[in-house]
């Protein structure tokens, strides 16, 4: 789960790190308070979307009045942003964060993740901030310091310093860049977060270490003993049609295609979506409707799929273990009665009981085609495409 | 003899009272696994299925002498779980479970690294169908009758895709030595690299399927380690070629987030360490036949 900007700094400063005064408007006028609240000569107005690269988008304006911040925030407060890891639909900006601008002497990148070849939390710093971590490795390779954090024990007084002298840090600040570091690591550690990445990490003119922009990913697994994190989501920087379905207990990724997927299990369903790819065709989602495919899920899937008004032909492909297929073929009768289907239906199941499954299938009313193997299915789903 | 299972071992299922866990018991004993009991705290005494139910695991293996346990407890106490297994001299345990955060299996594994080499637990999982040792033993809840005895090694992150795989097989008259779910999550118990090793040693297995995934270093790992220590034939396929990096494609550690981790690196790299490819999932079994005739 990802949050806003704000939320994340809120959370971080929670932890010991300093971050600019700040505060968030849902109005111009709203806007205009927390300027002069603020205080200064010189206030950022930053949109909150789920995304990087807001700059370069429009979503950062500086302005020299409070006046002025009213305007910028009416500009962008409804509007859909689109930046490169928006896609193309964009996301809208709700939420207006207005903070006092920072003199910056220095710009640093700090980064957490999980590392999965050494099941540790590692740390990635470079002295090149306002880049992206991806632009660094690529452009100034030599500047990134990584330190694999011992989760058992957690970061050490060492480790901090060692990452804080590494970026160049004067002497003085040393100490303050060290608790920053540790800061970032705590609020990693303790809130079962996956990600969190200060960039700009930022010294001041006035020698302060503060986090400019921030990050923070969180394990969705691990909410059920988070609340105060879980509180932080916002539906309405997600696909609305990922929205639904999440609440709903499907995995379901939107996609670009016209081919809609009904699937049994992760994997099976990767594998689908490439063989209509290798077929010629293109996936319209990724659907998961869990290994079991009970019949209350198929019925919740035919509805989400049905909601999606760039599929032209479904796709059905459930292997049945324990939950056999005629069990899975009586979930997709019942469904069929529920949901009006106007495009046409590619059905394969595999597994226990296949051959229960199909009979019921063709003995049923419903108006599909039987696929055999994963193959067979692909191919003819995107066939169907052109009738 | 197969690995990890065969028909003697000894199993205990923790969460046994359970619906879950009572439903998958019931079913491993159909196919012929020797259940010898299982864990419910606070229930101890009592019987479930004609088998004795214990209060916690060490209890339950030194009345039976179990060496196996299954987890089928929910995710917020899986962890407690695994360790619980581990410290009772549990050799192989299998969590099922989906949901697990990674932070816990990170203490897990953690945990586990106070044992010696020939103490310490191999811990299969989370989020994964589990372990069959076709014709012996059952230690997971998959579809027993889809899995031919043979000679090929199965590992897989995905549960019904090892299943696809499985099947193929069977309509090609291969049979399966042992099929191991390592499952679908960003840290789990066993990677292939660990397996892998195991199936090289087995005497009955003749070559191994890898069914991978888009999403971190593992396969890699493992392809790497076959070029270096391994003599028998792997043959792998990785799903999620037309994945569009960054999301998570359903299983939690199916995600792309560094280079190396798409399907297509994935193939190519495996590609060098001289790994087979199954071009498509339609193919795991020809793919697989085609080897097997060569060598």
């Amino acid at each position: 789960m990802d949050i806003h900007e704000y939320q994340a700094k809120k959370i971080l400063s929670d932890f010991g790190v300093s971050i600019p005064r700040g505060g968030i408007a849902y109005s111009p006028e709203n806007a205009e308070n927390k300027a002069r609240e603020i205080g200064g000569t010189k206030w950022v107005v930053k949109a909150q979307i789920h995304s990087g690269a807001r700059g370069k988008a429009g979503g950062i304006i500086v302005c020299d009045t409070p006046l002025a911040v009213a305007q910028a925030t009416d500009k962008l407060l409804g509007k859909k942003l689109v930046t490169n890891q928006t896609g193309p639909e964009g996301k809208i900006v709700n939420r207006i964060y207005i903070e006092e601008a920072t003199e910056i002497k220095k710009e640093l990148y700090l980064g957490l993740v999980f590392d999965r070849s050494s099941e540790s939390i590692m740390v990635v710093a470079s002295t090149e901030g306002g880049m992206s971590v991806e632009e660094i490795a690529k452009q100034k390779p030599e500047t990134i310091i990584r330190s694999k954090i011992e989760v058992a024990v957690g970061m050490q007084q060492f480790q901090a310093r060692e990452i804080a002298f590494g970026l160049g840090i004067e002497p003085q600040l040393i100490r303050r860049a060290a608790e920053t570091i540790t800061g970032c690591y705590r609020a990693f550690s303790e809130l079962d977060a996956t990600m969190v990445e200060v960039n700009p990490l930022v010294i001041s003119n006035q020698d302060q270490i503060l986090a400019l922009d921030c990050k923070m990913s969180f394990d969705n697994n691990a909410l059920f003993r988070r609340n105060q994190v879980s509180e932080l989501r916002d539906k309405t920087q997600e696909n609305s049609n990922e929205v639904y379905a999440s609440d709903r207990g499907l995995n379901y990724v939107n996609l670009e295609g016209n081919i809609g997927n009904i699937i049994n299990g992760a994997g099976l369903a990767m594998a689908s979506m490439d063989m209509i790819k290798l077929a010629g065709g293109e996936p319209a989602n990724f659907l998961d409707v869990g290994g079991g495919a009970t019949p209350e899920k198929i019925v919740k899937a035919f509805k989400l799929i049905s909601m999606d008004e760039k599929v032209k032909v479904i796709l059905v492909n459930i292997f049945a273990g324990i939950n056999r297929c005629d069990w899975v073929a009586e979930g997709i009768v019942q469904a069929l009665q529920k949901i009006e289907i106007k495009v046409p239906l590619v059905i394969r199941l595999a597994g226990t009981n296949v051959e229960k499954g199909n009979k019921i299938l063709k003995e049923s009313k419903i108006n599909y085609i039987e696929a055999n193997t994963l193959e067979d299915a692909a191919n003819k789903a995107v066939k169907a495409l052109g009738n | 003899m197969a690995v990890i299972i065969d028909k003697n071992t000894k199993i205990i299922i923790q969460g046994f009272t359970g619906k879950m866990g009572s439903f998958h018991a019931e079913e491993m004993i159909k196919y012929g696994s020797n259940v010898v009991g299982g864990v419910t705290p606070g229930k101890g005494g009592s019987k479930h299925l004609d088998l004795p139910v214990f209060n916690t695991v060490k209890e339950a293996v030194k009345s039976t002498g179990a060496t196996a346990s299954i987890l089928f407890v929910p995710p917020a106490f899986a962890a407690d779980s695994a360790m619980e297994a581990a410290d009772a001299g549990i050799k192989s345990c299998v969590a099922i479970v989906d949901g697990i955060p990674s932070h816990d299996m990170i203490r897990i594994k953690r945990y586990m690294r106070r044992y010696t080499k020939s103490e310490k637990m191999s811990l299969v999982g989370p989020n994964c169908a589990g372990i069959i040792s076709p014709g012996k033993s059952m230690l997971g809840i998959m579809p027993g009758h889809i899995y031919k005895e043979g000679g090929v090694g199965i590992i897989s992150r995905s549960g019904t895709l090892g299943y696809e795989a499985a099947q193929q097989l069977k309509n090609l008259n291969i049979g399966v030595s042992t099929s191991v779910g390592i499952g679908g999550d960003p840290i789990n118990g066993s990677s292939f690299k660990d397996i892998i090793g195991k199936f090289e040693e087995d005497d009955e297995t003749d070559a191994i399927l890898m069914i991978g995934e888009i999403g971190g270093p593992q396969e890699v790992a493992a392809g790497k380690f076959a070029k270096e220590n391994m003599k028998k034939p792997v043959i792998a396929y990785i799903a999620g070629l037309t994945a569009p990096k960054g999301r998570v494609m359903g299983h939690a550690g199916a995600i792309v987030s560094a280079y190396g981790e798409s399907a297509v690196e994935k193939v190519e790299i495996l590609k060098e360490y001289g790994i087979t490819i199954s071009k498509n999932p339609s193919v795991m079994g020809d793919t697989v036949k085609s080897v097997l005739s060569k060598s």
